[in-house]
């Protein structure tokens, strides 16, 4: 038995120590999530994810990229950076049609939302090793997604980075989210903009290291 | 919700449900009578709250339930909030269950959150 235990315990760590840690960026629709995947993504293996939009769930489907490796101080991190829908708990495709699109694709896209979001809960319980939880800072962070979401990270022992995004926006506030979530460490940056991305890396490399 | 006759048409019905009663049912009964209570187009009101796990799959469940001019999603408001303050560890040090919190669950149609903060939440329920 001892012996078994004693080797399944170093095949383990042998893959633990080699299989990157899966990163799950998460927050509202429209936050800038996949404007940040994007960016980290281009910056340290040179291509993108996925599209990003203005119109609301533009991200249906969780999307992944695999082996992102970061340096840091001489030092290297490789993550898994996996890309998810925003997550909410009603869709309504009604809102689409005010985005100029025509009622069958408005149906498609929340019909597709609503299976992303689904789809991203479930790798939330079962398939991610941390999480970058993105923020639009000239929004209200007081939302009961939020509140939920985060309380589920933690119930997890997910480490968790909370990114309040858009800060070259006007009505950007930071201290707003960071006094939402006292209990975490709250970062600015503008993903669009680039604004902070080295202190995002540093932190990444701290927390999913 | 089990033998319980339905509403009238031209009223909205609420189902508040005890702890005592959620805490004898699995996760997935709850859901299930969180989401059945919904769809009648009532609110459901808990004693107690979900638990984080339980949340999430209500969400996850909810998603896989919405349906184009039928059932838009619902809306959830717990109080007091668990995400805003920091007193986690103090409650927890205190045995308070932090699961403990009043949740109100309703359609989305029909619920709409008109003002909240730490001591009140004020809601707007429409008819059908
Ligand atoms: N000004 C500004 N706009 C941003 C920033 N980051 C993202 N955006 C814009 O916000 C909108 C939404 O960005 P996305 O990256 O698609 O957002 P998302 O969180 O992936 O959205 P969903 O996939 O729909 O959940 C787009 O119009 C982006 O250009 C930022 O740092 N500053
Ligand atoms: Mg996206």
């Amino acid at each position: 038995m001892g012996l078994i235990t004693d080797i399944r315990d170093s095949i383990s760590s042998l893959f633990s120590a080699q299989d990157p840690k899966r990163i799950g960026i998460y927050g509202p629709p429209n936050a800038g999530k996949t404007t940040l995947a994007n960016r980290i993504a281009r910056d340290w293996t040179g291509d993108a994810i996925g599209p990003e939009s203005h119109i609301p769930h533009e991200t249906r489907r969780a999307r992944r990229k695999e082996n992102v490796e970061i340096e840091r101080n001489g030092k290297s991190v490789t993550i898994d950076v996996v890309d998810t829908p925003g997550v909410t708990t009603k869709v309504d495709y009604t809102e689409f049609l005010e985005h100029d699109m025509e009622k069958d694709d408005a149906v498609r896209r929340s019909r597709e939302a609503t299976e992303g979001v689904a789809e991203a809960m479930h790798w939330l319980r079962e398939d991610v090793d941390g999480v970058l939880y993105v923020l639009d800072s000239t929004e209200d962070p007081f939302t009961q997604v939020n509140t939920m979401l985060v309380g589920i990270i933690e119930s997890q022992d997910l480490p968790v980075l909370i990114l309040a995004n858009k800060t070259d926006l006007e009505g950007s506030n930071v201290r707003r989210i960071e006094n939402a979530f006292p209990q975490h460490e709250t970062l600015p940056l503008s993903a669009l903009e680039g604004d902070n991305m080295d202190e995002v890396y540093d932190k990444i490399a701290e927390y999913f290291g | 919700m089990p033998e319980v006759k339905k509403a009238d048409d031209d009223g909205v019905q609420i189902d508040l449900i005890s702890g005592e009663r959620m805490e004898s049912m699995t996760s997935m009964e709850k859901i299930r009578m969180i989401l059945d209570g919904v769809h009648e187009g009532n609110i459901v009101i808990l004693e107690e709250g979900l638990s984080p796990d339980e949340e999430s799959r209500l969400i996850e469940v909810t998603m896989t339930e919405i349906s184009p001019d039928e059932f838009n999603g619902i809306e959830i408001e717990t109080y007091p909030q668990s995400g805003s303050t920091d007193s986690g560890l103090l409650n927890r040090l205190m045995g308070n269950d932090e699961t403990k919190k009043l949740t109100v669950i309703g359609p989305a149609n029909q619920i709409k959150t008109l003002h909240k903060d730490e001591t009140l939440i004020s809601a707007l329920v429409s008819r059908k």
